[in-house]
């Protein structure tokens, strides 16, 4: 237990998907979406923290939230975006530093899979030109061998995605709003086997933001509070298999996510078994199934019977991706984080809407997991 | 060509990695300190033979830059990683393997060219196989 809380007492998203807005637009209507939230103005606040991959500096959006002076800090960390924004801003309440501290992540990403140049990732130029500076090669390539190793079959994989578009089909804000069966998801043609083209998310643009304070500063705000009980980043450690790696250790790989969830709960002073509902990163089917496990929510293997009997459903005991998750929503990278927590935020509060998960839950888990082993969680309550 | 290639001198050869002589941990590409302990990492010859660790199918055309598109045009093609002898798993493109030939364990042969490393179907059985 830490002795100052920090409490979510604003959440705001903009929906997901792609229109004309820029990236940069997408983040003010969150931020402004938040505030509201919180019942608190621009002028209140003391600190920011946020950042994208691919559409511009969070600072420059003073531009239109307000010319205040505060200082404003700028995250490009990958996936980990948003986690990293709100470990900052953790940090800034905790230290004394603010009271009230903004958390936004935004993006916005061209059609067709990510580009990233070998250079930017410390690595050689080849493995671009030959191809191999594709993200979804690795995750391909993870399930694969996970499958091998611990009885998952492909059917499993298309219930992960049958489950992510069912969910958003209950969410206003999500891209992907019709439901889609099991059949034809793996029957949508192979993108990188064994994963189909409706198991995977796609690079798309949304923005979100979180209003952060201490609990005295809380009081004196409108929102309906939500303690956030640990915010842990981490880069991946010797033994792990991870995005564009040139070569892994033998033995059984670790992941950069099993140190991170670790983290979280240990902060928090809770355990898998306390969560209520949780999001995974869902870059793909796979990612969710091999995640539930990195988490400490089941032992591998495990998720082939939880999610066959709808364990993992909104309405299961261990409901996860209830907004639909990546699959549902797309990839903005920068915004991926806080979206998570901004489900988990309004499913602790009981606003989940047509998707909330029934018997008040009142704790909750966010993760997400990117390029090139990093990976951000949270542990949240009511 | 352009860059500086990771480990290869010239066409068809064996992969150069390093190994720590301290905790033994092998690395590809060669790199002057151990991933693991830190210390100093003295350059090695990898095995030209290893096995499929896990494998999949690049089926749609990357995004060119950075991918090259070959003159003949995009052509489907796989890709794994293969485990060498020394406890490297290395990421290679998969030479003349079918997607329906594709096992787990495969025997495959491993060598640094122009490029990123490539492994195609072992010439002769991996010996651990037969015995195996």
């Amino acid at each position: 237990m830490n002795a100052t809380d920090v409490v979510v007492c604003g959440a705001g998203i903009t929906p997901f998907g792609r229109s004309e807005a820029s990236g940069r637009q997408l983040a003010v209507r969150a931020v402004r979406a938040a505030l509201a939230d919180a019942g608190i103005t621009w002028s209140r606040v003391e600190a920011a923290f946020g950042g994208s991959e691919a559409a511009g500096n969070a600072d420059t959006l003073v531009a239109e939230l307000g010319l205040t002076g505060l200082p404003f800090v700028n995250v490009r960390n990958g996936c980990a975006t948003g986690g990293s924004a709100l470990v900052c801003a953790v940090e800034a309440i905790r230290s004394g530093a603010a009271e009230v501290v903004v958390a936004v992540g935004f993006d916005r990403h061209p059609r067709g899979a990510f580009d990233p140049l070998p250079a930017a990732w410390g690595l050689d130029e080849a493995y671009g030109t030959d191809g191999l500076m594709v993200t979804t090669q690795f995750f391909a390539m993870k399930i694969q061998r996970y499958m091998h190793d611990h009885g998952i079959t492909a059917r499993t994989l298309a219930l992960v995605a049958q489950k992510a578009y069912a969910n958003g089909a209950r969410n206003p804000n999500a891209w992907r709003r019709e439901p889609l069966g099991a059949d034809e998801i793996l029957a949508s043609g192979m993108v990188s086997d064994p994963l189909t083209r409706y198991m995977f998310c796609s690079p798309g643009q949304g923005a979100v933001a979180l209003v952060l304070c201490s609990r005295e500063a809380a009081r004196r705000t409108a929102g309906v509070p939500v303690v956030l009980r640990a915010a842990v980043a981490r880069t991946r450690r010797f033994g792990s298999f991870e995005v564009f790696s040139p070569w892994a250790p033998a033995g059984t790989p670790t992941s950069v996510s099993r140190d991170t969830a670790r983290a979280a709960f240990e902060e928090a002073g809770l355990g898998p078994g306390d969560i209520d509902v949780c999001q995974l990163q869902d870059t793909e089917s796979g990612a969710e199934v091999m995640h539930m496990a990195e988490c400490g929510f089941c032992a591998d293997g495990e998720q082939e019977r939880l999610i066959a009997s709808g364990r993992t459903a909104i309405d299961g005991t261990l409901p996860v991706n209830t907004d639909g998750g990546c699959i549902a929503n797309g990839e903005p990278i920068g915004a991926s984080g806080l979206r998570q927590v901004h489900e988990i935020v309004q499913q602790l509060r009981g606003r989940g809407g047509d998707r909330q998960v029934p018997g008040r839950p009142r704790a909750g888990f966010t993760h997400v997991y990117g390029a090139p082993g990093v990976s951000a969680c949270t542990v949240l309550t009511r | 060509m352009a860059g500086a290639r990771p480990a290869a001198a010239g066409a068809d050869e064996g992969l150069r990695g390093s190994r720590c002589p301290g905790c033994g941990v092998a690395a590809y590409p060669a790199v002057p300190d151990c991933p693991r302990c830190g210390g100093p990492a003295a350059p090695v010859a990898l095995s030209g033979t290893g096995t499929l660790w896990t494998w999949t199918v690049q089926r749609f055309a990357p995004k060119a830059p950075p991918y090259a598109v070959p003159a003949d045009g995009f052509r489907p093609f796989l890709v794994g990683y293969v485990e060498l002898p020394e406890g490297v798993r290395v990421l290679a493109v998969l030479d003349g393997v079918r997607p329906e030939d594709a096992v787990i364990g495969m025997p495959l042969d491993l060598t640094a060219g122009a490029g990123v490393p490539r492994a195609r179907r072992a010439r002769r059985p991996d010996p651990a196989e037969v015995t195996g």
